[in-house]
C-alpha cells in the first residue's frame, strides 16, 4: 500500500520501508534479545547505526541543496557541527557537579581556564526544549545570514563552494579557540545523561537509534513533499538556469534564502543526534574534509533523489568502518579514488547506476 | 554640433516624467499612449559603447521590429530594460510612473515586462507542462509557491497555451529533449503564460521551419492590441511579414525608424548592412 | 639599501661559490716570514699571560691571515696537530676534521679528533681578542667591517677603545660608520660630568636610533620610591625627555615598518600560493583543490633534494626550484589529462575530481615520507636577519621569499604576455572554440596551462618548505588562503592576485597585535566574506558582455 502510494518513484518507498524497518527492529532485538541470541545486536552496532542514521539525515539536507538547488555548499558540516554543540552544551550542563573538578555550575574546561561564571550563552542550555531549539534555531540563523549575504549578491558556482568553505573553515579556527567557550581543542566530552537517562544504557542508546531513525524517516517524507511542490520545482529550474527564473518574476535569492535555512535546520538536527550517540563534539567536524565528505556520500548516492543521498552516506560510512578497521591506510586512497571516479563515470551515483541497469533489462 | 545638444536634438518627443512611485500590479500608467520610455541611455563595456545616447518609445499595444547589424546593442538594450544590465546613465520608465532602473529582473517581470532570450532558456528538467505552470502569472512569493496549486482556470488557461504553441501532446515530455524550433515555441508559450503588457522577443524564429515562421507570424501579430510587443530578428522576410513600424540600431543609437520600405530604401541603412 | 646590495651580491657570491666548489681562499703572499709563525707557534703556550702575549705580538704582524688565526681562536676552531705542533684550523663531523695549515692556509687533509687538540682562551682573553680584531677591522678598507668592528667594541668599550674611536672618527668618510661612532661618543657623553658635554650627547641622541640609549634615556627619568627624580638637574631631564620622545615617536614609526614587512613577506607567502591558482582558476577556470598538494610536492621535493645531497644545503634549495617545477607540473599535467579533461565546463564536478585527487595524494605522502613534519635546512645565506637599526631587523628567509615572490611573478606575467604560449592560453580562456577553430591545439594548451599552474605551485613549495614544517597538511593549511586571494583579487587578473595577497597580508599582521593570530585571520576572512558580497568578481573584476555569462 505504501509503494502504491509513491506511485512510479518505487525506489524511495523501498527506501522508506528499510528505513522503517531498522528503526524498529534494531533497538527491539538489542532490548529483547540476550548477548548470545543471533537476533542480538550490540550496544556498538546499535550506536553505529544510529550514528549512520544522522550521516544519512546529514546527506539528504545537503542533497536538498545540492541535487535540487544547485548549490555546492562545501559548509555543510559547519551546520552539522552547530547543532551537535548546542546539544553538547545540554548535556554539558547535565553532568552536573559529576565532573573531574566537581563545579555544580561550570563544566571542567571552564573550571580549567579559570572561569568564574558561565558565560552568557550558556545559560538556558540547562533545559532540553531550549537546547532542542537552540539545535535547530543557531544552524538556522548562520545559515540565513550566509545566505542573505551571499544569494542576494549573486554569489554562485564554484564561488560560493569556495566561501561556504572559507565560512566553516573560519568557524574551524574560532572554535579551536579556548576563549571561545566551547571547550577548544577538545570540544565538549565526558557526557553523563540525557532528560535525566544515562547515556551508556541500552534502553536510551535504542531510543536515541529510533529517533534518529524517525526523524530521518519524517525529514525523508517533508523533502520529498517540498520538491513536488511549485517551490521545489522552482528550485530545480533555479539549479538548471537561474536567470531565466528571475525574468520569470521570481525572487530567486528567496527561494534559495529558505532551502538553505531548512537544509541548516536538518543538518542541526543530525548533528544533535549525532552527540549523544558518539559521546563527543569537537571542531574538527567543522573541518573543510567533513564538508567534502558529505558531499561525496551525496555523489556515490546520486543527488538529486534525496533517497540517493541516504544510501550514499550509509554505503560510504560502511566503507568507511570497514576500511578504517582493516586498512587505516587505505582509507583516504578509497575515498580519494572514489571522488574521482564518481565524478567522471558515475556523475548520477549508484541510484544512476541501478537506473541504467533497470532500464536496460527492460529494453531487452 | 556641440556635445550637450546632440542628445537633445536625437529626441522627437519630450515627456514630463513624474516621480518615481512604488509598483503597484496592474497600474502602468500609460495615459500618453507610450508604455516603454528609453531617453539617453548609455551603457558600455569596458570602453565600448555598447548602447550610445540611445533614445526609444514604444506605443502601447505597439509590434514593433528592431533590426540591426551585429553589435548594434539590440540584445544590451533588452538587457537594460528588463534590468539584466543597468545603464550608465539615461532613462528607462515603465508607463509614466516606473523607473526600471531602480528595479531588479524579478520585480520588472512582475510589473509586466516579459523577455524570449535569443538563446532558447527552458528549464530542461522539468517538463512542458511544468514550465508553463512556473511561468503563469500568479503571485511569485516563496511562501505562497508552496502552497500553490492550480485552479481550474489556471489549467484551462495552460492548456490553451499548450494549444496555441501546438504542444498539447507533449506536455509531459521534459523540455529537455524537444528541437531547437519547439523550446523557440515552448518559450513563447512561457512568454504568453506570463500574460505581460510588454514582450521582449529576441530572434524569435531561428531554427523554424517556414510553415513555423509562418505561425509565429500570425501568432505575434494577433497580440498586437493587448500586449505591445518588441521583436528583435535578423530574417528580414519575417520582419517584412509583422511589422508596420521597424527600428534600426546601429553602434548603439537609432539610426533611423520607419516601415519596412522607407528602411529598406534608406541609403545609411543600406551602407551600415552592405558596409559600402 | 647598501646593505641590501652588498647581501644581494653574497648571495650570488654564494651561488656561483657552491657552482664552483670553491671555499673563500684568502689572498696570502708567498712563504710567510719565520717571525709570524713562530709568534703563531707561541699560541700553543698553556700560560695564559704568555698566550697573551703572543696575541699581542701577533697584530703586530700585517698579515692578513692574524685575523683568520684570531676569529678561530675565538671561534675555537683553532688546534695544534699533536705529532707535529703544527698550528691548524680545523672544522670538523663525526669526530673527522678537515684542517688547514693556520700560517699559510694550506689545506692539510682529514684527520681523526684524536690527532689535534684545541687551543683554549678564557673569557678575559676571549674579550681582548674580540677588541683586537675589532681594532684591526677599524683600520679595514672595507666600510662594512669598520661598522661591525665599531659595534663590537660598543658592546664593552673602554676608556682606550674610545680613544681609538675618536681618531678613526677624524678620517672616516663613510656615513654610516660615522653615524656609529656619533651614536658611541653621544652616550658617552651623558654620562659626562661636565653639565655642557651631557645636554650636548642628549641633544645629538636626538636624531639617533639606539635601544640602549632608549634606556639610558629612561633611566634619567625615573623616580625613586620617595616619587623624587633620580637625575636632580631638571635641565637634563627636559632635555632627555624630549629625545626620549623623539626616539619613541621614531621607534613607532619603525615598528610600522616592520608590521608592514612581516605583512609583505606572508602576503608573499600568500601570493606565491595564490598565483599558480589565478592561472589555473582564474585563466582556465578550472578549479583545482588539488593546487596545495602541488605545494607540497614542492616542499617534498625540497626535502628530497637535501637528501640527495646532504653537504650542499644551499645548493640544494637552488635546485629544488627547478625540480619542484617540474615534478609539481608534471603531476599537474598527468591530473589534467586524466581527470580534468573529462570535467571541463562542469565546474562544480572538477572540484570534487580535484579535491579526490588532493586526498590521494596527501595519502601518498603519508606513507611514503612517514605522517610526521619533515624539517627542511634553511641554507646559510637565508638564515639569519638584516639588522638595519636597532628598532627594526629583517630576517632574510622572508626577505628573500619576498623578492622571489616578486621574481616568480614577474616571469609568470612575462610568459602569459609575451610568449606563444601566453597567448595561446589567453585565447582559448577567452573563447575556446574561436581558439580551436583557429587552429590552436587547445588540448595542449589546457594541459600546459594547468602544468605551468601546477609548476609554479611546485616553486611556492620550496619557497613554503623555507618557512613552515614539511608535512602531509602543508597543502590544507594554505588551500583557503589561496582561493580567499584569487577571489578578493578578482578572477583572471594577476595583477589583482598580486595586490590581494600583498593587502590580505598585511591586514592580518595589523590585526595581529589587537586580536591575536587566530582571531585576526578569522576577522580577515569574514571580510574577504563581506567583501564579495559588494564586490563578486573581486578588487579587479573583468568587464564586459564575456564577465557576464
Amino acid at each position: 500500500m505504501l509503494l502504491k502510494y509513491f506511485g512510479n518513484d518505487k525506489e524511495s518507498g523501498f527506501v522508506l520501508l528499510i528505513l522503517a524497518a531498522v528503526t524498529l527492529i534494531i533497538p527491539l532485538c538489542n532490548l529483547i534479545f540476550s548477548a548470545g541470541s543471533v537476533f542480538y545486536f550490540s550496544a556498538y552496532t546499535v550506536s553505529l547505526i544510529g550514528k549512520y542514521l544522522t550521516f544519512a539525515l546529514l546527506a539528504l539536507s545537503l542533497d536538498l541543496v545540492w541535487g535540487y538547488c544547485g548549490i555546492l555548499v562545501l559548509g555543510q558540516g559547519a551546520f552539522f557541527a552547530l547543532g551537535g554543540y548546542a546539544m553538547g552544551m545540554y548535556l554539558m550542563r547535565q553532568i552536573g557537579d559529576r565532573g573531574v573538578y566537581g563545579n555544580p555550575d561550570l563544566p571542567d574546561f571552564m573550571v580549567f581556564l579559570d572561569w568564574k561564571e558561565l558565560p552568557w550563552y550558556w545559560s538556558g542550555f540547562e533545559s532540553f526544549p531550549f537546547a532542542m531549539l537552540m539545535v535547530m534555531v543557531v544552524p538556522a540563523i548562520l545559515a540565513f545570514v550566509f545566505g542573505w549575504l551571499t544569494f542576494r549578491s549573486r554569489v554562485t558556482g564554484v564561488y560560493l563552494s569556495i566561501i561556504s568553505q572559507a565560512m566553516t573553515y573560519a568557524l574551524l579556527l574560532a572554535f579551536f579557540r579556548n576563549e571561545m567557550g566551547f571547550g577548544g581543542n577538545n570540544g565538549l566530552t565526558d557526557f553523563k545523561d540525557i532528560v535525566g537517562f544515562s547515556l551508556q544504557s541500552d534502553t536510551v542508546r535504542a531510543i536515541l537509534l529510533m529517533s534518529s531513525g524517525l526523524i530521518l524517516i519524517v525529514a525523508f517524507i517533508l523533502c520529498r513533499w517540498l520538491v513536488k511542490t511549485r517551490l521545489g520545482r522552482v528550485v530545480t529550474a533555479v539549479r538548471d538556469h537561474e536567470s531565466r527564473v528571475r525574468f520569470l518574476g521570481y525572487r530567486v535569492e528567496m527561494f534559495k534564502l529558505w532551502i538553505f535555512v531548512f537544509s541548516a535546520i536538518l543538518a542541526g538536527l543530525a548533528g544533535a543526534l549525532y552527540v549523544p550517540q558518539v559521546g563527543i563534539i569537537n571542531p574538527s567536524e567543522f573541518s573543510p574534509l567533513i564538508s567534502l565528505e558529505i558531499v561525496v556520500w551525496v555523489a556515490v548516492g546520486g543527488r538529486g533523489t534525496l533517497y540517493g543521498a541516504i544510501i550514499g552516506a550509509i554505503v560510504v560510512n560502511y566503507g568507511k568502518t570497514v576500511l578504517t578497521g582493516v586498512l587505516p591506510e587505505v582509507w583516504l586512497f578509497t575515498l580519494g579514488a572514489v571522488f574521482i571516479l564518481v565524478t567522471i563515470y558515475m556523475p548520477e551515483g549508484l541510484v544512476g547506476l541501478w537506473k541504467r541497469k533497470i532500464g536496460g533489462l527492460n529494453h531487452e | 554640433m556641440s556635445n550637450t545638444t546632440k542628445p537633445l536634438l536625437n529626441r522627437y518627443q519630450t515627456f514630463n516624467f513624474g516621480h518615481t512611485h512604488p509598483v503597484i500590479k496592474g497600474n502602468v500608467d500609460v495615459s500618453h499612449g507610450t508604455v516603454l520610455y528609453m531617453e539617453d541611455v548609455s551603457v558600455s563595456f569596458d570602453g565600448f559603447k555598447a548602447l550610445n545616447n540611445l533614445s526609444l518609445y514604444i506605443n502601447d499595444g505597439e509590434l514593433r521590429c528592431l533590426i540591426g547589424p551585429n553589435g548594434a546593442g539590440k540584445t544590451t538594450l533588452m538587457d537594460v530594460i528588463t534590468g539584466k544590465t543597468k545603464a550608465d546613465s539615461g532613462s528607462v520608465y515603465f508607463g509614466q510612473t516606473i523607473d526600471l532602473q531602480q528595479l531588479d529582473e524579478a520585480a520588472i517581470a512582475q510589473a509586466g515586462i516579459c523577455r524570449k532570450f535569443q538563446k532558447p532558456s527552458v528549464f530542461e528538467k522539468l517538463t512542458v507542462f511544468e514550465n508553463l505552470e512556473l511561468s503563469l502569472k500568479a503571485d511569485k512569493g516563496a511562501w505562497v509557491t508552496l502552497f500553490a496549486t492550480l485552479n481550474g482556470e489556471q489549467r484551462d488557461r495552460i492548456d490553451e497555451v499548450l494549444e496555441i504553441i501546438g504542444m498539447t501532446s507533449l506536455r509531459f515530455q521534459l523540455a529537455g529533449i524537444l528541437s531547437h524550433g519547439q523550446k523557440q515555441w515552448l518559450e513563447i508559450g512561457m512568454l504568453l503564460m506570463q500574460d505581460p503588457q510588454v514582450m521582449l522577443v529576441d530572434e524569435p524564429v531561428a531554427g523554424m521551419t517556414h510553415q513555423e515562421i509562418d505561425r509565429t507570424a500570425e501568432l505575434l501579430l494577433s497580440l498586437q492590441g493587448k500586449h505591445s510587443v518588441v521583436v528583435v530578428e535578423h530574417d528580414m522576410a519575417f520582419v517584412r511579414s509583422i511589422a508596420n513600424k521597424v527600428t534600426v540600431l546601429h553602434e548603439g543609437s537609432v539610426l533611423m525608424e520607419g516601415t519596412m520600405d522607407e528602411v529598406q530604401n534608406d541609403p545609411r541603412v543600406i551602407q551600415v548592412y552592405l558596409g559600402e | 639599501m647598501k646593505y641590501l646590495m652588498t647581501h644581494l651580491i653574497r648571495f650570488f657570491f654564494v651561488i656561483l661559490m657552491i657552482f664552483n666548489f670553491v671555499g673563500i681562499t684568502v689572498a696570502q703572499e708567498e712563504g710567510a716570514e719565520p717571525t709570524f709563525s713562530a709568534t703563531v707557534s707561541e699560541l700553543k703556550v698553556r700560560s695564559l699571560s704568555q698566550k697573551g702575549k703572543a696575541i699581542e705580538q701577533l697584530v703586530l704582524f700585517i698579515n692578513p691571515q692574524r685575523i683568520v688565526i684570531l676569529q678561530a681562536l675565538l671561534d675555537g676552531y683553532l688546534f695544534e696537530v699533536r705529532d707535529s705542533g703544527q698550528v691548524v684550523i680545523a672544522e670538523g663531523k663525526d669526530e673527522k676534521y678537515t684542517i688547514v695549515g693556520a700560517v699559510n692556509n694550506n689545506n692539510i687533509g682529514l684527520v681523526d679528533s684524536s690527532a689535534i687538540k684545541k687551543i683554549k682562551i678564557n673569557n678575559r682573553l676571549r674579550s681582548r681578542v674580540r677588541s683586537l680584531i675589532a681594532n684591526i677591522q677599524l683600520n679595514s678598507a672595507d666600510a662594512e667591517l669598520r661598522l661591525q668592528a665599531v659595534k663590537i667594541l660598543n658592546k664593552s668599550i673602554t676608556q682606550d677603545d674610545l680613544k681609538t674611536l675618536k681618531i678613526l672618527a677624524e678620517s672616516e668618510k663613510d656615513s654610516d660608520v660615522l653615524e656609529a661612532l656619533e651614536l658611541i661618543f653621544a652616550l658617552d657623553d651623558m654620562d659626562n660630568s661636565d653639565r655642557a658635554i651631557r645636554i650636548k650627547g642628549l641633544e645629538a641622541l636626538k636624531q639617533k636610533t639606539s635601544l640602549t640609549a632608549v634606556y639610558k634615556l629612561q633611566a634619567i627619568l625615573e623616580k625613586d620610591s620617595e616619587g623624587k627624580f633620580l637625575e636632580p638637574d631638571a635641565e637634563i631631564r627636559k632635555h632627555a625627555k624630549s629625545a626620549l620622545v623623539k626616539m619613541q615617536s621614531r621607534l613607532n614609526a619603525y615598528q610600522v615598518a616592520q608590521t608592514v614587512f612581516y605583512g609583505l613577506s606572508l602576503g608573499a607567502v600568500l601570493v606565491l600560493a595564490a598565483i599558480g591558482l589565478a592561472i589555473t582558476f582564474g585563466v582556465m577556470g578550472v578549479i583545482n583543490m588539488a593546487h596545495g598538494e602541488m605545494m607540497m610536492l614542492g616542499a617534498y621535493t625540497t626535502y628530497v633534494m637535501q637528501l640527495i645531497m646532504p653537504n650542499h644545503i644551499g645548493l640544494s634549495v637552488i635546485l629544488a626550484i627547478p625540480a619542484a617545477f617540474m615534478v609539481s607540473g608534471i603531476v599537474g599535467i598527468g591530473i589534467e589529462r586524466g581527470i580534468i579533461r573529462h570535467l571541463y565546463g562542469r565546474p562544480l564536478e572538477t572540484l570534487l575530481a580535484t579535491f579526490g585527487v588532493s586526498l590521494v595524494l596527501q595519502q601518498a605522502v603519508r606513507s611514503i615520507f612517514s605522517p610526521l613534519n619533515r624539517s627542511v635546512i634553511t641554507p646559510e645565506f637565508m638564515s639569519g636577519s638584516w639588522q638595519i637599526n636597532e628598532f627594526l631587523s629583517l630576517t632574510w628567509n622572508r626577505l628573500y621569499i619576498l623578492f622571489f615572490c616578486l621574481l616568480v611573478f614577474a616571469i609568470l606575467l612575462q610568459i602569459l604576455k609575451r610568449t606563444k604560449l601566453g597567448l595561446e592560453v589567453r585565447a582559448v580562456s577567452q573563447n575556446r572554440n574561436m581558439a580551436k577553430a583557429m587552429g590552436i591545439p587547445t588540448d595542449r594548451v589546457d594541459a600546459m596551462t594547468f602544468g605551468l599552474g601546477s609548476g609554479v605551485a611546485g616553486v611556492a613549495g620550496v619557497a613554503l618548505s623555507q618557512i613552515t614544517n614539511v608535512g602531509p597538511n602543508l597543502g590544507q593549511a594554505y588551500i583557503v588562503d589561496s582561493f580567499m586571494v584569487v577571489v578578493f583579487g578578482g578572477v583572471g587578473n594577476l595583477w589583482g592576485t598580486l595586490v590581494a595577497g600583498f593587502s590580505l597580508g598585511i591586514a592580518n599582521k595589523v590585526l595581529e597585535p589587537y586580536a591575536g593570530a587566530v582571531l585576526a585571520k578569522i576577522l580577515v576572512l569574514v571580510f574577504i566574506i563581506l567583501f564579495i558580497q559588494k564586490r563578486p568578481r573581486g578588487l579587479f573584476p573583468q568587464k564586459g558582455r564575456a564577465a557576464e555569462s
